[in-house]
């Protein structure tokens, strides 16, 4: 029987594994501090523990950490980790270097259900969920760990479509009793599932980014399904509920594709759109996915995009482009490997 | 100060519940509403409960509200929901959503419980100058088809996968789409399903050189 991962256990399902094993329940912070402060490779490791609480645990559970499967590195620095999860599915994890910080952009499920049309990870469809140990895993194997300072959750999939799982891994990343990080080095993104971002906004303090990409309901819905039922209207007066204070930031994360959402009626849709929050725009520029319909707008035309944008008020910033070498999209290289479920379709 | 606002659920009587698959339901709901078709419900078992999405499978007219839907037997509604009884109760929000279908001449294509929308929509007289494209494993899974026959006629046409009979083309629809020299360009698609469904019809209709702004889809997830 296979057994079960202790990473990813947030404090009190530490505790309950503690109560269940007849253990003291202040092995549960030591345990914790084995995993997330000294990253520790095995439970035997866990020096502080007495050899009948190693053996207990060894019994019926282990880390649960997988290497990288492997890599691919750009000329700037930038690489992109294959992991492999439990049934020989993969994920992406991308590591970017800068000058002054390390960001590690994290995967939260395999596949995604959302089938946004300019995503590579949308052609996989929907494998599943990452639990909060293999959303974490993804820092803790990464050969990096230690260098990191920020972190993302804009890889594969729809964070707030696994949000038990993300909001798990949050809690141990920026627990005292975990990580310790701070939540203002944590960036969320979403498509804007309503119910689960409301949960987010509430229950976590990191940085919240909203992929739009388009301020119009006919044209976003044809960019994203999303939009038939949880409009780019809905996600912003729900924004607009809550007070995020003077350290918390919201983004609009806005791809831009030639000919389709970067027009100067774009532009006075955005700004109708977003008036009144406080917020940032990243315009970010297309890398074309194999037979795609879209292509990315011209240099020029992003630069123009983001004076007028700037010119209304809105901080508007474009995101510097990582990895274009290796890039490729994100889930491509899982794509590539993605092994065949064989599981009969019905249409 | 964070100020909670979240979709208002009312309660609403169940009138019955049809099993009409193993697993898959139609059930029928006091209709508190008015809507408009292609819209969808928030539905939970309690007033506070997370609720799921579900699009309504009934026309306006109608004095109820439909719901098909198939047991997740994982899932902490639907089990429970195949288990409710006339008189029964669950929670509800005004209906909402913009898949609305609106263009024409259209095709519209489904699989699965996906044929919810649309079964709405036909039976709100929609489904002028439409063609519908409907998939399904077992003959038996052509949920709610005797709406489709009677309004579409020769404009309804089914795939089965794994089973075969007369007037029901054998094999998958994303094959038969595939091998269409030509699909009308100037038509608009409306897909709902499940997203990889979505994704290998979408691909196929923008090779065919369907514009990507005439193709609405909507995923269930």
């Amino acid at each position: 029987m296979a057994k079960e991962a202790l990473y990813g256990k947030t404090l009190n399902e530490l505790k309950e594994v503690m109560t269940e094993l007849n253990l003291p329940s202040f092995t549960s912070k030591q345990v914790a501090d084995w995993l997330y402060k000294k990253h520790v490779a095995s439970i035997d490791e866990m020096n502080n523990l007495s050899k009948k609480a190693r053996a207990l645990l060894n019994e019926k559970y282990e880390l649960g950490l997988i290497n990288p499967e492997s890599f691919q590195e750009s000329i700037d620095g930038t690489k992109k980790y294959l992991f492999k999860t439990v049934g020989s599915q993969y994920i992406e994890s991308a590591y970017l270097p800068e000058e002054n910080r390390n960001t590690l952009c994290v995967s939260s499920q395999v596949g995604c259900k959302m089938g946004c049309l300019f995503c590579m990870t949308a052609r996989q469809g929907f494998q599943k969920q990452l639990t909060s140990g293999e959303i974490l895993n993804q820092i803790a194997s990464l050969p990096e760990r230690d260098t990191l300072t920020n972190l993302v959750y804009m890889g594969m999939g729809e964070p707030m479509d696994n949000i038990d799982n993300v909001l798990k891994s949050l809690e141990i990343i920026t627990s005292d009793w975990g990580y310790g990080w701070s939540p203002r080095r944590i960036n969320v993104s979403t498509i804007g599932v309503v119910p689960a971002m409301r949960r987010f906004i509430e229950e976590s303090e990191a940085h919240l980014a909203v992929s739009l990409h388009s301020p119009f309901n006919e044209e976003r819905k044809q960019l994203m399904p999303i939009e038939n039922v949880y409009t780019a209207e809905q996600v912003v007066d729900t924004i607009k509920q809550y007070d995020f204070g003077r350290q918390r930031r919201i983004s609009f994360e806005y791809i831009m594709f030639k000919g389709v959402n970067d027009t100067a009626e774009h532009v006075k849709g955005l700004t109708k759109l977003l008036n009144g929050i406080r917020c940032r725009i990243n315009l970010i520029h297309f890398h074309p996915i194999p037979n795609s319909p879209l292509q990315g707008s011209d240099r020029s035309q992003m630069e123009w995009f983001r004076d007028q944008l700037s010119a209304k008020g809105l901080n508007t910033t474009i995101r510097k482009s990582r990895g274009e070498d290796i890039y490729a999209a994100c889930g491509l290289l899982s794509t590539k490997k993605l092994i065949s479920s064989g599981e009969e379709k019905d249409y | 100060m964070i100020n909670r606002k979240r979709k208002e659920l009312y309660p609403v009587t169940v009138i019955e519940n049809n099993l009409i698959k193993e697993d898959v339901h139609y059930l029928k709901l006091d209709k508190k509403f008015s809507f408009k078709p292609g819209q969808v419900l928030a539905i939970a078992l309690k007033q506070n409960d997370e609720p799921r999405l579900y699009s309504i499978a009934s026309g306006i007219d109608k004095d109820y509200l439909g719901i098909l839907f198939d047991v997740n037997p994982d899932g902490q509604l639907t089990p429970t929901m195949s288990q409710l009884k006339s008189g029964d109760q669950l929670y509800i929000s005004e209906p909402f959503g913009k898949f609305l279908c609106e263009g024409t001449p259209a095709m519209w294509i489904a699989t699965g419980t996906g044929i919810a929308p649309f079964v709405s929509l036909a039976e709100s007289n929609k489904a002028n100058n439409i063609t519908l494209i409907h998939g399904a494993r077992t003959i038996d899974a052509f949920y709610l088809q005797d709406t489709f026959i009677k309004i579409l006629g020769e404009n309804y046409n089914r795939f089965c996968t794994s089973e075969q009979q007369e007037g029901i083309y054998h094999g998958r629809l994303t094959t038969y789409l595939q091998q269409q020299k030509q699909l009308p360009t100037d038509y608009k698609y409306y897909l709902c399903g499940n997203s990889q469904m979505i994704i290998d019809v979408r691909e196929i209709l923008i090779e065919k050189g369907v514009p990507f702004d005439h193709i609405i889809a909507e995923i269930y997830f």
